[in-house]
C-alpha cells in the first residue's frame, strides 16, 4: 500500500491500473518518466528486470513501453508503463540503469520506438540498414523483401500464413515448405 | 635486459598509460569462433595486446521467436522454448508454462509442482556441466569436457525416460505436463543423486587447485556487485559478484520456499568465483532433487479445467466430451483472460522472464522473452576493455551464455 502513495507523490498524474494476478502497474506520462525512474531507483528499485514495447496498432498513441522493476531488498515487483505515438520519442532510462541500453536498442529495432538521448540507438538483432520493424502488428509474419542483395534471406519466407502450414501435394518434396526451391537435378 | 612481471589485475590500470601510444588495431572475433560459443561477434580495438574498446554484436541467431509466438496458440509455442537456452530445454519449458499459468490463474496440483522442480534441477545440473566443460576447454583443459559429458549422458537418459526426447523435450503444457512421470524415473533420479556428488568432487579437484586454470581465471574479469545488477546480470554471474539474488528465494514459484537449500555467492566477482558458484549450485541442486523425490505426492498431475487443459489421451480415444475438449484446446488454444503478467524463473543462465500481454483468447498479443544471456552479455562492452585478447576466451567461458537465447 505504501508504494501506491509514494508513486502518487512523485508523479501526481500517475494512473494506477487494477491489480492483476498480484501485480501492480502504473501508467505515467512519458515526460514524467526520468523523474519517476530516478526516484524509484533511489527508493531501492535497483534492478530493471525488463523493458519492452508493445504495438497497439490502430489506437492512438500507438505504442506502449513497459518497464518491469524489482526491489530485491523488499521483494517487490512493479510495472511502469508509458504511451508514445508513432514518430515520438520516450526519454531514455539507460543513464539510470545501464541494462536499459540494450533493451532500448531492441525495442527500437523490433517495434520502432525511439528513445530520446540514448547514447547509441542502433539496431541490435536485425542488421544495420534493415528498413522495417518486425514486431509491429502491420509487419506480416512471412516478412517483407528488402533491397540488400548481398545478404541471404532478403526475400519473403514461404510460410504461407503459418509455420506449420503445408500444402496438399502428393510428393513430400512439394508438400514441405522450403526456404529455397530445390535446385534442378538435385532430386 | 630487465623484465617486469605483469599481473592480470594491473591491465585495467595500464590502459590509461597505453593511451596514444602507437596505432590501434581493430580485431574481429566471431561470429563463428570456438570461444564465442555460437555466433557472438566481438569487434575489439587493440592497443598492442590490451583491449581498449569493444563493440559486442549480437543477433546472428535471431529467429523472430516473439513474432512467431503472436501467431500461434499458447501450447504451440512450447517447442520454441526448447530452442532458447538449448542446454536446458526442460527449465525453459517449465518457465514458459508457469508464466502462462500465472496469466490463466491456475494453481498447479502438488504432484505437477514437484515434477517440475525435478525438471528444473536436472536441467540446471546438465547446463552447468556443459558450461563447466566448455569453460575448462576454453582455458586449455580438454579432459574436463569429456568427463562432464559422461555425466550429462546420464541426465539425458533420465530426461529421455521422462519426456521421450533427449534434447528438445517440449515437456510442459499449459496446466501440466504431457504425461505423468514414468515408472522407474524416481529411482533413476535417486541413483543419479547417489553417484553424482562423488564425480563432482573429482571434477572440482581437477580444476580448483589446477595451476593453469586458477592462473587464468583468478582476479580476471572482476565485476563489482552493484555494476553487475546495474547491467541486469542474473544467475551465477550475479551471484559470483556477491549479490544473493535468486528468483527461487526472492520470488518463490513451484513452492521452492519449502525446499531446504543454500544460495552460494562469490566474494570478488572474478571468473573463478563464477566457476565456484556453479560448482556449488550443482551440489545444492542434488539436495533439492533428493527432497523432491522424497516428497513426491500422488494425485493429479495437471490442473482440472477441461476447457483449457488437454485431456488424458485414453479418454480422448473413448469419450465424446473429452474428444470435443481436445479439439477445442488444440485448435483454439487455452482461453486466456485479458491482462498482462511478468513471470521470472531461475534458469541455469539466470532469470528467464516472460512478459505476456493478452487480449483474451488462445493467442498471445505480445510475448516478450527476457533472456538472461542477452542481459549478461550487455556488460561485455564495459568489462573487456583493459584485458588482453587472451583473456577474452576465459571471460566468455565464465559467462556461460547461449546465443539461441540471447538472439531469440
Amino acid at each position: 500500500m505504501g508504494q501506491d502513495v509514494l508513486i502518487e507523490e512523485i508523479v501526481p498524474g500517475a494512473e494506477k491500473l487494477p491489480d492483476f494476478r498480484g501485480e501492480s502497474s502504473w501508467v505515467v506520462a512519458k515526460e514524467k518518466l526520468p523523474e519517476l525512474m530516478t526516484s524509484l531507483k533511489a527508493m531501492g528499485f535497483t534492478y530493471l528486470v525488463d523493458l519492452t514495447a508493445v504495438d497497439h496498432h490502430g489506437t492512438d498513441p500507438r505504442f506502449e513501453v513497459v518497464y518491469e522493476l524489482c526491489n530485491l531488498r523488499h521483494k517487490k515487483h512493479i510495472r511502469i508503463k508509458t504511451k508514445v505515438g508513432e514518430g515520438d520519442a520516450v526519454p531514455t532510462v539507460s543513464n539510470i540503469w545501464r541494462t536499459a541500453d540494450w533493451h532500448e536498442r531492441e525495442a527500437w529495432d523490433m517495434v520502432g520506438v525511439r528513445f530520446a538521448n540514448h547514447p547509441d540507438l542502433r539496431r541490435i538483432l536485425m542488421w544495420d540498414g534493415y528498413p522495417h520493424h518486425p514486431l509491429r502488428k502491420d509487419f506480416p509474419l512471412e516478412g517483407l523483401p528488402t533491397e540488400m542483395p548481398d545478404i541471404a534471406f532478403t526475400s519473403k519466407a514461404p510460410l504461407e500464413g503459418g509455420p506449420f502450414v503445408t500444402s496438399s501435394a502428393s510428393f513430400t518434396q512439394d508438400r514441405e515448405p522450403r526456404a529455397h526451391p530445390a535446385e534442378e537435378g538435385s532430386v | 635486459m630487465s623484465t617486469t612481471t605483469l599481473e592480470f589485475g594491473d591491465t585495467l590500470a595500464r590502459t590509461a598509460e597505453c593511451e596514444d601510444v602507437g596505432e590501434k588495431l581493430v580485431l574481429n572475433i566471431g561470429p563463428s569462433h570456438p570461444s564465442t560459443h555460437g555466433v557472438l561477434r566481438l569487434v575489439l580495438e587493440l592497443d598492442g595486446e590490451v583491449i581498449t574498446k569493444v563493440d559486442t554484436d549480437v543477433g546472428y541467431l535471431h529467429r523472430g521467436d516473439e513474432k512467431i509466438a503472436e501467431n500461434m496458440t499458447w501450447n504451440q509455442f512450447v517447442p520454441y522454448t526448447d530452442r532458447l537456452d538449448y542446454m536446458a530445454p526442460l527449465a525453459n519449458n517449465v518457465a514458459y508454462a508457469c508464466a502462462v499459468e500465472k496469466l490463466m490463474g491456475f494453481e498447479l496440483p502438488p504432484r505437477a509442482k514437484v515434477t517440475r522442480v525435478i525438471c528444473c534441477e536436472l536441467a540446471r545440473i546438465s547446463a552447468h556441466l556443459l558450461g563447466l566443460g566448455a569453460f575448462a576447454m576454453d582455458v586449455g583443459a580438454m579432459t574436463m569436457f569429456l568427463y562432464t559429458f559422461t555425466e550429462r549422458e546420464k541426465i539425458y537418459n533420465l530426461i529421455e525416460l521422462l519426456t521421450g526426447a533427449r534434447f528438445t523435450t517440449s515437456f510442459t503444457r499449459v496446466g501440466g505436463q504431457t504425461r505423468d512421470i514414468p515408472p522407474g524415473f524416481l529411482e533413476g533420479v535417486t541413483e543419479f543423486c547417489t553417484q553424482f556428488p562423488g564425480r563432482l568432487d573429482e571434477f572440482g579437484s581437477m580444476l580448483n587447485r589446477n595451476r593453469i586454470f586458477v592462473d587464468r581465471t583468478k582476479d580476471l574479469g572482476v565485476i563489482p556487485a552493484d555494476i553487475a545488477l546495474d547491467y541486469g546480470l542474473t544467475g551465477p554471474n550475479l551471484r559470483g559478484s556477491g549479490n544473493p539474488y535468486d528468483v527461487r528465494r526472492t520470488f518463490p514459484y513451484l513452492d521452492y520456499q519449502t525446499y531446504d537449500f543454500e544460495v552460494p555467492v562469490g566474494s570478488t566477482g572474478d571468473c573463478y568465483d563464477r566457476f565456484a558458484v556453479r560448482m556449488e549450485e550443482m551440489r545444492q541442486s542434488i539436495l533439492i532433487l533428493r527432497q523432491a523425490v522424497a516428497k513426491m505426492p500422488g494425485g493429479a498431475w495437471q490442473v482440472h479445467d477441461p476447457k483449457n487443459v488437454l485431456p488424458a489421451k485414453d479418454k480422448v480415444l473413448t469419450k465424446m466430451e473429452e474428444l470435443i475438449h481436445q479439439f477445442l484446446v488444440v485448435t483454439q488454444g487455452p482461453d486466456a483472460p485479458v491482462g498482462e503478467i511478468y513471470f521470472g524463473a531461475e534458469n541455469p543462465k539466470g532469470e528467464l522472464g516472460f512478459y505476456l500481454n493478452s487480449r483474451g483468447g488462445g493467442v498471445p498479443y505480445r510475448l516478450k522473452i527476457r533472456a538472461p544471456s542477452f542481459c549478461n552479455l550487455s556488460i561485455l562492452n564495459h568489462l573487456l576493455p583493459g584485458h588482453t585478447v587472451s583473456d577474452v576466451p576465459a571471460i566468455l567461458g565464465s559467462f556461460d551464455f547461449v546465443m539461441g537465447e540471447c538472439d531469440r
